[in-house]
């Protein structure tokens, strides 16, 4: 296992550019690459058919704005792909972040790999990034004429609206919602050690 | 004279049976054959990913059961072993026996729904009986080790919540069941709950069979699953298909074997494949795996009986300390305090773990800053991934076999829509 997998990052650096590597670790016996959104569509093409990565299992929109209570300092969206190569048994993580924050943007893989589809339209519908290219780029898991992207970290979780049935008007109706917000276990990142006798 | 014909589009549920739950499917017709297949999910989309960066590591594990309903203690497992991996810590051999056993009880569970009501769809209606049958005694076991018989919330990070009971429930007497009748429904439950589950294994092939005579060499059955939805290997993988529906195009590829997690190594089971990858063959991938997983199960049950030892871990920063310690104990009652109000801190980092669910490669990718809760959690569900694909498979095929490939996807909308 652990030899694969540094025979999997001797690869990355043979058969990708020094540009097109904007960080490549090793933790828990997991690689992770990221790329630079710009090259992703090249990094991605040499992956499949260099390297061997036939499959792209998921594709994961992350909001990194209160990463660590906000301490963290890059883009705010990223996107992460888990790649797997059934002709070599190894998978890899591969991390692009998106250059606006305003407006995420990144390259549609649906060329590359046709079953990051319905993910991609996931990661557009609860994070509002953009996949450019892809072909149907509709919302999937939220209702019809849902307004925001809720899996943003400054979308609280009660939602803006709330729906209910109107006897006067003898129909459905949404309205601003009423519930309070609150948090039970309040979160919290601890010194190092902490607790370690 | 022409008539002007044109194509149509029918909506399909979000109320069907045959829909496997909330699924709203606009097809498109030309005539009786499909032009376009357009699936509408998110009907019972809950945010569960959403509502665990608001909950600590523990609260957490309950909503993975909620995922796919069919097979709870599996999503557990993934879970567990997403957390494990993070913490750095492995859970005492023991637990991983019992969670492979009960992973397995679970695949059976899960490809006994499938078969019953995959068989129903297609008008095999005695199928659902028998495999309701056999599902009956495997919620008994689920039931008996946790209490509950979907939601079990057994599994935790660092082990199992307790060990095996050493009795099994029984039935009681009432105005339905007369003594003899009580004593022959007991008759196998004197035991231990291990006991009980051997005895389940030794009866189960035979079952299986039952259900081949009924479908296998069945014409009807062969009519309504050979040459449909058929996915040919490279498709698969360029589809990121997982689990059955990767080995019905004759491809090996099992986690179990492959990327082998908590003690399959130590198993002797087999991964069949499919030759055609159409309907019928994933049915015998299947129904193969149902016997394979039998075989799992009687070998766990055969080390669980010879090696008792601990089931979690002895670390009180993960897993609570024993109850009479904590009443015993001023350093385990604290313990046991902030396990239960603030929760474990799980370090920094990010982790994917993936196992061989019973409907594929159901994986969990764990964000983690420190906190204690997650920062991001994402579920990688397979029927998300396979339900993207119907489009593709059932193009050109009959609105009968739109049921047909619904069926063989084996999709359920807890995980599809999480």
């Amino acid at each position: 296992m652990a030899s694969r997998l540094s025979l999997l990052t001797d690869q990355l650096k043979r058969t990708l550019n020094e540009n097109e590597i904007a960080g490549l670790k090793q933790a828990l016996n997991e690689i992770t690459l990221e790329t630079p959104a710009a090259h992703w569509q090249t990094v991605a093409l040499k992956l499949r058919d260099q390297l061997g990565f036939e499959s792209c299992l998921d594709v994961c929109g992350v909001d990194y704005s209160e990463f660590e209570d906000g301490a963290w300092q890059g883009p705010r969206f990223a996107a992460v792909y888990h790649l797997l190569s059934i002709s070599n048994n190894v998978r890899l993580r591969v991390r692009v972040f998106c250059p606006d924050d305003n407006a995420p943007t990144l390259c549609s893989m649906m060329d590359t790999w046709p079953g990051v589809n319905w993910f991609e339209r996931e990661a557009f519908d609860l994070f509002g990034i953009v996949f450019e290219g892809h072909p149907d780029l509709r919302r999937i898991l939220t209702d019809y004429g849902f307004v925001g992207h809720p899996f943003r970290k400054d979308f609280p979780v009660t939602g803006h609206v709330e729906m209910r049935y109107d006897e006067e008007q003898a129909r459905v109706v949404y309205q601003p919602v009423t519930i309070e917000p609150r948090e039970l276990t309040p979160r919290i990142i601890r010194e190092e050690n902490y607790g370690d006798r | 004279m022409t008539a002007e014909i044109r194509n149509y589009s029918i909506n399909f549920g979000p109320q069907h049976p045959a829909a496997h739950g909330v699924l709203r499917l606009i097809l498109e017709l030309d005539g009786e054959v499909v032009q376009r297949a357009d699936p509408h999910i998110g009907l019972l989309h809950r945010a569960t990913e959403k509502l665990a960066e608001t909950k600590t590591w523990l609260q957490n594990l309950p909503y993975m059961d909620r995922l796919d309903y069919m097979s709870p203690l599996s999503n557990e497992q993934a879970y567990c072993l997403a957390v494990e991996k993070l913490l750095g810590i492995e859970a005492p051999v023991r637990a991983q026996y019992i969670r492979v056993m009960y992973a397995e009880i679970t695949r059976l569970l899960s490809h006994l729904l499938w078969l019953g009501a995959h068989g129903i769809d297609l008008g095999a209606m005695t199928m659902f009986i028998y495999c309701f049958r056999e599902r009956e005694d495997l919620l008994d076991m689920v039931e008996a080790v946790s209490g509950a018989r979907m939601h079990a919330a057994y599994f935790r990070p660092g082990g199992v919540y307790r060990d095996l009971p050493d009795s099994m429930p029984k039935y009681e007497e009432s105005k339905l069941r007369n003594k003899a009748k009580l004593q022959r429904i007991n008759a196998n439950r004197d035991g231990s709950l291990l006991d009980f589950i051997e005895d389940f294994t030794n009866r189960f092939p035979a079952r299986i069979d039952e259900y081949e005579t009924l479908l296998t060499d069945n014409r009807i059955w062969k009519q309504r699953t050979v040459g449909i939805g058929v996915v040919d290997p490279d498709r698969a993988k360029a589809l990121g298909f997982s689990g059955p529906m990767l080995r019905g195009s004759g491809i090996a590829w099992d986690l179990r074997k492959k990327q082998p997690y908590e003690i399959y190594d130590r198993l002797d089971f087999d991964i069949p494949i499919g030759k055609n990858g159409d309907s019928y063959d994933r049915y015998l991938v299947r129904v193969e795996e149902l016997r394979q997983s039998n075989r799992i199960i009687r070998q766990c049950v055969d080390w669980l009986k010879k090696n008792p030892s601990p089931v979690i871990t002895e670390n009180h920063k993960i897993a609570p300390p024993k109850r009479d310690a904590m009443k015993s104990n001023m350093e385990e009652l604290i313990h046991h305090f902030k396990l239960f109000s603030e929760g474990m801190h799980v370090p920094l980092g990010e982790a994917y773990a993936a196992i061989e669910h019973p409907k594929g490669e159901f994986g969990i990718y764990l964000l983690s800053d420190g906190a204690n809760k997650p920062y991001r959690m994402k579920i990688r569900a397979p029927g998300f991934c396979h339900l993207s694909a119907l489009d593709e498979l059932s193009r050109g095929h009959m609105l009968a076999d739109v049921v047909a490939i619904i069926g063989t996807l084996d999709i359920v909308f807890g995980e599809v829509d999480r």
